[in-house]
């Protein structure tokens, strides 16, 4: 029984210059304790997807069809007041940039306890010993001294490992990143990821990792879903997306990486650019870019195809199997 | 590309740019009251400043790709900007084919302005929202070549961007009007209108998404190839630097920790932060992540520990490192390492 099931999700936003489609026909299930990485490049609607699930997509936007199935409800009809219940509580959220998620005129303390007031009704002792309790988890030296810093007197990796411990006060059971290393530097992201790994390992936290950058997907997670203008394009284990990519997209992304072409040769480019939401081209709205494009491509959007645990969207990949 | 540069070590190579021994440091501004410090008794005035760069020594081959790698704040983006000219250091000297150029009047500097170019991270930021795309390209042409014609200035704005991938019809657009990889290569076309022949780049793709990175870096190879530019390329994308540098330059709090031909560097890092910096990449081919943890946090450059800047965070350090500033000392062919352990031979 999957832990968070999205089902057919379509976003929408009405415009002046008419409706874009951020979301189309989005759907994907997490497993308890599994991680799923989101990977694609920016305006692909990764993030869309991430606030779609806790309901966080500011207006105009607008769920205009499909359901978010978490723990017997369905998110997408839930009101605000049943969204408060869930939102940081069964499901967290952690952020790309921990100076804009953390509130820079309060203590680290304030905003833990803050947190834990909204959600349990539990004295002030006790909630600062599940905050300090929770900064120790994440590996903060001396966490009780933490408690009356504000955020600028910390550095970039020791904010967003508080932005994890905020996270992971009231046990959630999924915690969804949203570019959670993007802001930092490289042996930092190491260790974040390495500490995110470690703390769903102890929790089993089911986490959806959002990210550009497919060598943090490879060392983190267990299955990938590649977004493309507002579309799944291929989903499967993530070794199977990097080692044996069957959508074109996904495999020129991946081959487009320079370690994927020795030194010193040109990369292997994807040419073009992805289209913005406003003028998705017709039928597969990769079409424009691909090389194995065909005539049906032009004119209509790929079901899935399933090819050894890939669910793939693509003609010329279902074409071909059917073939062979 | 690799092949197409004259082999290190060979005497064809002199160096096009030198910088000797630069240091820079911006003064923090603060009231006098917060500069008075007490010490030993007696008032004294202290200033304070951020120690950006400290005893940088390198030398830039005619041809090559030098790439500077190190995380935020280890003075990479200062070191491009004092080569650039954009910044005066506070000691130190740029050498441009054996001459000076840091102490350079605007005036004299002009003619080398012509021949060293920039590129910079943001493509966003760097083009002049308000100036079309012909005007952004033919400002510098106009500006170093005032005897050129007005067809004179049309065809050569007109080549430069076809080279660089962007139709010369769209030169009436103005910035907003792109994508921010079509916007990259206007400001890489800005860059080649001079026909320079030294480019620094600062972080020119980190901005962009997956893809259009690689489109990015096929155009500057293409460049380089077609031009026989040589570049000081700026980055933190330690993937991007073993494809594209022949040598590169690891920096640590403004200080030069390693330098080594690119194939060297990765195949067997030296020093023991380089070694730490390389653990850290993620890659799409290596499950156990193998990565080597560095005790505490990079401190900030306004106290710079004493001694070896890396010693706080080092797995190997000795008394010796707490004490005395390694300097950079040859250990194998062209590498450079700065490291008191590699010196006397405990670190292997």
């Amino acid at each position: 029984m999957a832990l968070l099931e999205v089902k057919n999700l379509e976003v929408r936003f009405p415009l002046r210059q008419g409706e874009l489609t951020a979301l189309n026909d989005v759907s994907f299930t997490l497993n308890q304790g599994e991680r799923l990485g989101i990977v694609g490049e920016s305006g692909a609607g990764k993030s869309v997807a991430a606030f779609t699930i806790l309901k966080l997509i500011g207006k105009p936007g607008y769920i205009a069809a499909g359901e978010v199935r978490f723990e017997g409800r369905d998110l997408a009809r839930c009101s605000d007041r049943e969204m408060q219940q869930i939102r940081g509580n069964r499901i967290s959220m952690i952020f790309q940039d921990p100076m804009m998620t953390l509130n820079p005129v309060l203590t680290i303390g304030e905003q833990m306890v803050e947190c834990l007031h909204a959600h349990q009704k539990i004295g002030a002792r006790e909630a600062r010993e599940i905050a300090v309790e929770k900064l120790r988890q994440v590996h903060i030296p001396s966490p009780e001294a933490r408690l009356q810093q504000y955020p600028h007197e910390l550095s970039g990796g020791m904010r967003q490992r508080v932005v994890i411990a905020i996270a992971l006060l009231t046990h959630p059971a999924v915690i969804i990143a949203d570019e959670p290393t993007t802001a930092l530097d490289v042996t930092i992201q190491a260790e974040i990821m390495e500490l995110l790994l470690e703390l769903c390992e102890q929790e089993n936290l089911a986490l959806i990792l959002i990210t550009h950058d497919l060598g943090v997907v490879a060392q983190t997670t267990q299955r990938t879903i590649v977004m493309y203008a507002g579309h799944i394009v291929e989903e499967g284990p993530t070794s199977e997306i990097i080692n044996n990519a069957r959508h074109p997209y996904t495999q020129g992304l991946i081959n487009a990486l320079p370690e994927r072409t020795r030194p010193g040769q040109r990369l292997n480019q994807i040419p073009g650019v992805m289209p913005p939401l406003t003028s998705i081209p017709s039928g597969c709205a990769f079409h424009p870019r691909c090389e194995h494009v065909l005539p049906i491509c032009r004119s209509e959007l790929p079901d899935y195809s399933v090819a050894d645990g890939n669910r793939v969207a693509c003609h010329y990949v279902a074409q071909r199997e059917t073939t062979t | 590309m690799s092949g197409a540069n004259p082999q290190p070590g060979t005497a064809l190579d002199a160096p096009l740019l030198e910088i000797r021994d630069v240091w820079k440091e911006f003064p923090l501004v603060s009231g006098l009251l917060e500069q008075l410090k007490f010490e030993r008794g007696r008032l004294v005035r202290k200033r304070e400043s951020v120690k950006a760069l400290n005893g940088v020594s390198l030398d830039i081959r005619q041809g090559e790709a030098l790439c500077v790698v190190g995380e935020s704040g280890c003075g990479k983006s200062t070191l491009a900007r004092v080569v650039m000219g954009l910044l005066e250091p506070t000691s130190g000297e740029i050498r441009f084919e054996g001459q000076r150029i840091d102490n350079l009047s605007t005036g004299r500097m002009l003619p080398f302005r012509r021949r060293m170019q920039m590129i910079f991270q943001n493509p966003y930021a760097s083009l002049n929202p308000r100036m079309t795309v012909r005007q952004t390209l033919e400002e510098p042409v106009r500006f170093h070549h005032p005897s050129f014609s007005g067809d004179d200035v049309r065809t050569q704005v007109a080549e430069v961007m076809k080279s660089v991938g962007v139709d010369p019809s769209w030169a009436e657009r103005f910035p907003h009007e792109f994508s921010g990889g079509q916007r990259q290569r206007i400001s890489i076309a800005r860059a080649l209108t001079m026909n320079p022949e030294f480019i620094v780049a600062d972080e020119p793709i980190s901005a962009l998404d997956v893809s259009i990175q690689a489109q990015v870096l096929n155009l500057l190879m293409d460049a380089q190839q077609q031009r026989g530019l040589t570049y000081l390329f700026i980055t933190h994308d330690l993937s991007v630097v073993e494809h594209f540098g022949s040598r590169v330059a690891v920096m640590y709090l403004g200080t030069l920790c390693e330098l080594a031909e690119t194939r060297r560097l990765f195949a067997s890092p030296r020093h023991p932060y380089t070694q730490a910096l390389l653990s850290a990449i993620p890659r799409l081919d290596r499950k156990d992540s193998g990565h080597i943890r560095l005790k505490g946090e990079v401190p900030t450059p306004i106290n710079l520990p004493t001694g070896c800047v890396f010693h706080k965070r080092c797995p190997h350090a000795k008394q010796r490192c707490e004490q005395e500033i390694p300097s950079p000392l040859p250990v194998d062919e062209g590498t450079l390492v700065a490291c008191h352990g590699i010196e006397e031979g405990w670190i292997e």
